[in-house]
């Protein structure tokens, strides 16, 4: 809360992504299109971290807003022929919307029953986007290849398709985000909800709305989660419905417990480990989900508050 | 059959918060810890009942070295322990509260007779949860589930917590009541005069280390003792 | 005097839970700049009554007013923004948050209108009344400590120092002394009534020489009602308040 705190948080963050910039430069072609991809997935779990790393509220539906952002911005590219950038800000108010509607049902319950009830209606969702397959493309879904055009920017174009276009949109995508996800949590609101999942009742009896500032933590959760499904579906070009499944709805929980639940980088280092993980392990064996479910169970064990929770925890104290 | 404390030296991380602390405590004797917030009186209890692990130093009962026992064990040992702020199970009714101090040591319900007349306002209150009574019910309770071990030490963190006039008098008579049955009880009290009133023995504590041992009587006729550990002045 | 209308007032303010009367239909006044005692036994329902007030429990009938307007149906958090703020009795802190930030979330509350301010306010408004409502409980020097590692007798005077926070006008304070050694009881006997200079205080308080030295008047309630009301004199002379409660 005080001033000089900040600021070791920030540098830290900006070198993170110095770094990611920087790295694009020395990555193999492998690599380089795996750390894309990475980016755009912590995104999502920047996303999911607000509501389960801020707020103590645990979704089991968050596939269904990452899917809201997919969608909204593949049928908008697909069947009214928009550009990238108004695709992106079709995605991100759907999943907003998306996210102020099922709040406004779900924020009435806690706990088990809110995990449950996130996870109920994302199945709902999952299953009308099979249902409606003439539209969404059901199973299969449905590429964009050839319906998007290249982004144009300053009189330059860039396609989709081009390795350091995919790299560096991703980057932009994850930095806005982190960063936001920065100020937001460390915003007078963002103590609010942090207060809330320490103590909702005394919370409310300081003189806070819980259930508003619920909502609010939902809807960012929910916008930033869309906006990464909406930057999947442009750099891959790709739409699908797996991305709705409820596998979707547990990899971003996978990913924030492992890399630290409410730590701003910990999504980052969470989702780059899981994913690296389980490409290292399915070289070695076909029965690699094995060896990953074992690191898992290890790591949690060892770390857990998720390894920057313990970090936070052993050494930087001004971890935000 | 003393319980005895010898040099103990507790830390939570690296702040250590008791050094060298040391204490007896015989059977039918009340011994008062006294000392402002943040002394280390509760942490000496809780070193005593392992939940807090000393660095150094020994307690024990009978030879029976207890910095070496799960925190579990101590119990059935006879010692029992009223936290403070009460450590109820606050779902469960007044009654399985207490069921579960009778469990600890397999005393029978004739215990509860005794403690009934001790607190006639729990009797009301028994199928009632828990967590449903005020304040100054829970603490009778706490107390009451403490006695259902029929302990031969028991600890109490300042019993007379959120407790009316009439019942901190009550418990007062029902400490001395204890002590003549040969129970030995250590007392951490901020109500100085009722705790000296009942005491055999006090310690007087100050960040963590032993300041003063003796009888109370050479407490209240040292104003400047009481000034300066426990910020009283008459 | 009879011009005057209430601070606070109840009307036939009742609670039952299940089949237990917590508290029975009670009529009770508060005037603006008092300091009252409530006393009674423990199990009286005397927390249930003020919880009424602070809207942290609905009541099953009866009403509520304060400054004239029916709040009965007023959410607590709501009152708050009003200025009735309650301090509790079992402590109720941010346990992993420090000091500062469990009292920096009362005081960003009085300066939160809407969305915008909620997102963002001057760090430095927030700090100086965090500053101010830790020095006046001697808190100052543990700002930094984790909120939860403090000594319990702490813990309530942290409690204090987030109600100060709130700017509240109405201040129900349920056992402030519990747990607090006699020294801190002086000081926090002496703040409270600093505070009553620009604030109204109900007081829950089993230390009777506390009640005594600072209530004008005192309400006794036994069994979800109120047996008994009237001056600190009064009060001590009444022999049902000796029997039920006193114990001489």
């Amino acid at each position: 809360m005080n001033g000089t705190r900040g600021r070791p948080a920030l540098l830290l963050h900006l070198m993170i992504l110095v770094a990611l910039l920087g790295l694009q430069f020395v990555l193999p072609p492998f690599h380089h299109g795996m750390t894309a991809r990475i980016m755009v997935l912590a995104t999502y779990a920047i996303g999911y971290n607000i509501l389960l790393g801020y707020t103590g509220l645990m979704s089991l539906g968050h596939a269904m807003l990452f899917g809201t952002g997919m969608y909204a911005t593949g049928l908008a590219v697909f069947y009214l022929e928009f550009g990238a950038a108004g695709a992106l800000l079709v995605g991100i108010v759907a999943s907003i919307l998306h996210s102020a509607v099922i709040g406004l049902v779900t924020l009435r319950t806690t706990g088990v029953a809110f995990l449950i009830v996130t996870m109920m209606f994302a199945q709902v969702f999952y299953l009308s986007l099979l249902y409606f397959n003439r539209v969404t493309g059901g199973d299969q879904g449905f590429i964009l290849t050839g319906h998007l055009q290249p982004l144009h920017l300053g009189g330059l174009q860039f396609a989709f398709s081009d390795p350091a276009v995919k790299y560096n949109v991703a980057l932009a995508t994850f930095a806005v985000c982190l960063l936001l996800s920065l100020w937001f949590v460390r915003s007078p609101a963002g103590r609010v909800l942090v207060a809330i999942r320490d103590n909702e009742g005394r919370t409310r009896m300081l003189g806070y709305n819980t259930f508003k500032y619920k909502l609010l933590a939902l809807v960012v959760s929910g916008g930033i989660s869309g906006a990464a499904g909406s930057a999947y579906t442009l750099l891959f070009s790709y739409v699908g419905a797996t991305f709705a499944s409820i596998l979707y709805s547990i990899y971003p929980l996978l990913w924030t417990l492992l890399g630290g639940a409410g730590t701003t980088i910990g999504p980052l280092v969470g989702t780059s480990l899981m994913t690296y993980l389980v490409d290292t392990a399915s070289e070695w064996t076909r029965s690699y989900l094995i060896v990953v479910g074992l690191t898992l169970v290890i790591l949690i064990m060892k770390l857990p508050t998720g390894i920057m929770g313990g970090v936070r925890a052993r050494w930087w104290k001004w971890l935000p | 059959m003393t319980l005895s404390v010898d040099g103990i030296t507790c830390a939570y991380g690296e702040a250590a918060v008791l050094h060298d602390v040391s204490l007896s405590l015989a059977p039918g004797e009340v011994l008062c810890l006294l000392g402002r917030n943040g002394a280390g009186k509760t942490t000496t209890l809780k070193a005593i009942m392992g939940l807090v692990r000393p660095r150094a130093g020994s307690i024990r009962l009978d030879g029976t070295e207890l910095t070496r026992l799960a925190a579990y064990q101590i119990p059935k040992l006879g010692i029992a322990y009223v936290p403070q702020g009460r450590g109820l199970f606050l779902f469960l009714t007044v009654e399985e509260n207490l069921k579960m101090g009778l469990l600890v040591r397999g005393a029978g319900t004739e215990t509860l007779g005794w403690i009934f007349e001790l607190f006639p306002a729990l009797k009301d209150r028994l199928r009632q949860p828990a967590g449903t009574l005020s304040g100054g019910e829970q603490q009778m309770v706490a107390t009451a589930r403490a006695l259902c071990t029929n302990p031969t030490y028991l600890l109490m963190d300042e019993p007379t917590e959120g407790l009316m006039p009439m019942l901190v008098g009550r418990l007062l008579e029902t400490i001395a009541l204890l002590k003549n049955r040969g129970v030995g009880i250590l007392l951490v009290e901020q109500k100085i005069d009722a705790a000296l009133r009942v005491a055999d023995q006090v310690v007087l504590v100050e960040t963590g280390h032993v300041r003063y041992q003796g009888p109370p009587g050479d407490v209240t006729k040292d104003p400047e003792l009481l000034l300066r550990y426990l910020g009283v002045r008459r | 005097m009879a011009a005057v209308s209430p601070l606070l007032q109840t009307t036939g303010l009742q609670k039952a839970f299940g089949g237990l009367q917590a508290v029975r239909s009670v009529d009770f006044r508060l005037d603006r700049g008092e300091i009252r005692a409530i006393i009674g036994p423990n199990g009286a329902g005397k927390t249930t009554f003020v919880s009424m007030i602070s809207g942290r429990i609905s009541p099953t009938s009866g009403t509520v007013r304060f400054g004239g307007r029916d709040i009965t149906r007023v959410p607590a958090y709501d009152r708050v923004a009003l200025g009735i703020v309650y301090t509790f009795q079992i402590i109720s802190i941010f346990r992993n948050l420090t000091v500062f930030e469990n009292v920096a979330l009362a005081a960003q509350r009085r300066l939160t209108t809407d969305l915008a301010s909620a997102l963002s306010m001057s760090r430095r408004a927030v700090a100086e009344r965090v500053n101010t409502a830790l020095v006046d409980v001697g808190l100052r020097d543990a700002q930094d400590q984790h909120a939860g590692s403090l000594p319990h007798g702490h813990q309530r005077l942290l409690e204090v120092a987030m109600a100060l926070a709130l700017e509240p006008q109405v201040l129900i304070l349920d056992e402030p002394t519990q747990g607090l050694s006699p020294d801190e009881i002086v000081g926090l006997v002496a703040l409270i009534r600093s505070i009553s200079r620009n604030a109204t205080i109900l007081l829950i308080e089993h230390n009777m020489q506390v009640v005594l030295e600072l209530s004008r008047r005192i309400t006794v309630m036994d069994q979800g009602s109120i047996i008994a009301e009237g001056t600190p004199h009064e009060i001590e002379a009444n022999p049902d308040v000796q029997r039920v409660y006193l114990g001489r």
